[in-house]
């Protein structure tokens, strides 16, 4: 644990190091802040507009929640697609393409230890970054009066989502020592992830159920409604431990070829 | 000390090192020596854990690299033929990493890198950052990480490759200044290295050992390019026959 920590410290710093960091924190903010600023000002619109129709049944059904935040929690979903791969690419395909995984894999730690590094500073980093997409509710919070267990819920599995991602590009990583290959790979991996229930949506077979189940977008849009259902924990959780097992066959399995 | 025993590894079809076996005894500096892939490499990179042999075991002070090998790891400082350096850290930072890494305990971690520092010259580059060293110095806080954890037993691939004369010589005294009661294996392929600094020498060509011999009993009056070269070409004289049995061949096929 120990060992995991003082790779983790040494990534984290690694990506403030690097313009990379800064360029994907900025437009994920960027692109959060224009997604709030139109949204809200569209909700403002058919506030007024409804307003004016005096229909107060058709206003108590405006909700902040459902026009502002969900919407914009599903598009931040999205740029994350685009980005994760940006963030997780170097971790181990860098690694590997300047030599420094020599020194990694011949020090005495375990590989299980590396890959819990490099997972906990990447998870911490994109923390950091949908805790500073958390000023927006702050501005809802401080002129409106939104539902804030919602809201919860709602970044509550952005997080989820975004840490599901992160393991997802780690193995990919793992796997190359191009950082493009790695980048690729991972993004077509989470837009699969979006996709993958499409020919379900007939219904049918049990195999289609199954794909329903994986699909991502279902999960993460109970939790941005404001139901946190075991069901999508353990599906973000699974999706986090399968990925991470895989990345730590993949770095072991290095040794021996 | 260190073991080597029946050593062999393959990579699919090609064998890069046949049934290599080797001792290092404590205090003494092994060099290692063999024309461009020749195993080199390879071998070292079996040794330090960083990938398991086909078959064959090494020992580290009686340590197996394979079963015991976070114990057997702790003891080695590795220098890779390319120092392992992260070019966006600083030297310090990086040196700090390191030696978390390898388990030097936290009060200990100041001292240890003010000594690495000093020992490799590098007190003046502490804050620069790795990437804007140059080649030497990159090789030097290369050694540093390598000794940072005071090892046992250290292994350097090609050490002074790629330096400027002055500054090889440096590194090879610095080399002969660690010696004290550690075992050092070094590879290379200049050969008056290996008698400035070495107590051992072992040859290696196509993946085998040809020459194993302290440097004190080898036959007085040879100089050791000779031994190099004929132990080589003792092992290249088969395939060397097979290359001019491929020409006839080629020039068979064009008077055809």
């Amino acid at each position: 644990m120990k060992n995991s920590l003082t790779i983790a410290g040494k990534e984290l710093a690694g990506y403030f190091l690097q313009p990379v960091a800064y360029v994907v924190m900025t437009v994920f903010l960027l692109l959060g802040g224009f997604f709030f600023f139109a949204l809200l000002r569209y909700f403002e619109v058919t506030l007024s507009a409804y307003s004016a129709m005096q229909n107060p049944e058709v206003l108590q059904r405006l909700n902040l929640n459902e026009r502002v935040i969900e919407p914009m929690l599903h598009n931040l979903a999205i740029v994350l697609v685009i980005l994760v791969p940006a963030i997780t690419m170097r971790s181990f395909a860098e690694e590997k393409r300047t030599g420094t995984y020599e020194l990694l894999l011949t020090a005495p730690i375990r590989t299980g230890e590396i890959v819990a590094g490099k997972f906990i500073a990447a998870a911490a980093f994109m923390l950091i970054m949908i805790g500073l997409a958390g000023m927006f509710p702050l501005i809802l919070i401080a002129f409106g009066n939104p539902e804030l267990g919602v809201m919860f819920s709602g970044y509550l599995g952005l997080s989820l989502l975004a840490i599901s991602f992160v393991s997802i590009g780690l193995f990919t990583s793992s796997l190359t020592q191009n950082q493009i290959i790695a980048a690729i790979s991972c993004f077509g991996a989470l837009l699969f992830l979006f996709v993958i229930s499409w020919p379900a949506q007939a219904g049918g077979t049990q195999f289609l159920g199954l794909l329903q189940y994986l699909s991502l977008p279902d999960h993460f849009g109970q939790m941005v409604t404001g139901i946190i259902d075991t069901r999508d924990i353990v599906y973000f959780l699974s999706l986090i431990f399968v990925a991470l097992f895989l990345t730590q066959r993949s770095v072991e399995s290095a040794r021996w070829r | 000390m260190i073991e080597v025993k029946n050593l062999t590894k393959a990579y699919g079809d090609f064998v890069a090192v046949r049934d290599v076996s080797f001792k290092a005894e404590n205090g003494s500096i092994l060099g290692f020596l063999g024309p461009n892939g020749a195993g080199k490499t390879t071998t070292m990179r079996i040794i330090t854990g960083y990938m398991p042999a086909t078959a064959g075991t090494v020992l580290i002070d009686g340590l197996d690299i394979f079963t015991q090998s976070l114990e057997a790891r702790r003891k080695i400082g590795y220098l890779p033929e390319n120092p392992p350096l992260y070019l966006d850290m600083r030297v310090e930072a990086y040196l700090r990493f390191v030696a978390k890494l390898r388990g030097v305990p936290r009060a200990k971690i100041e001292s240890a890198l003010d000594h690495v520092l000093e020992v490799c010259g590098l007190t003046d580059m502490s804050h620069r950052i790795c990437g804007q060293l140059s080649k030497g110095y990159r090789q030097r806080v290369g050694l540093a990480q390598a000794l940072i954890h005071d090892p046992p037993v250290l292994v350097l691939d090609e050490p002074t490759i790629g330096l400027d004369p002055r500054q090889i010589h440096e590194i090879r005294g610095l080399i002969h200044q660690l010696k004290g009661n550690r075992t050092v294996v070094l590879s290379t392929h200049i050969l008056p290295e290996v008698s400035q600094i070495c107590d051992k020498v072992v040859i290696i060509a196509d993946g085998h050992v040809v020459l194993e011999e302290y440097l004190k009993q080898l036959p007085a009056g040879t100089s050791l390019e000779d031994i190099f070269l004929a132990s080589i070409t003792k092992e290249h004289h088969s395939e060397g026959a097979s290359a001019e049995e491929k020409l006839e061949e080629v020039g068979a096929g064009h008077s055809n």
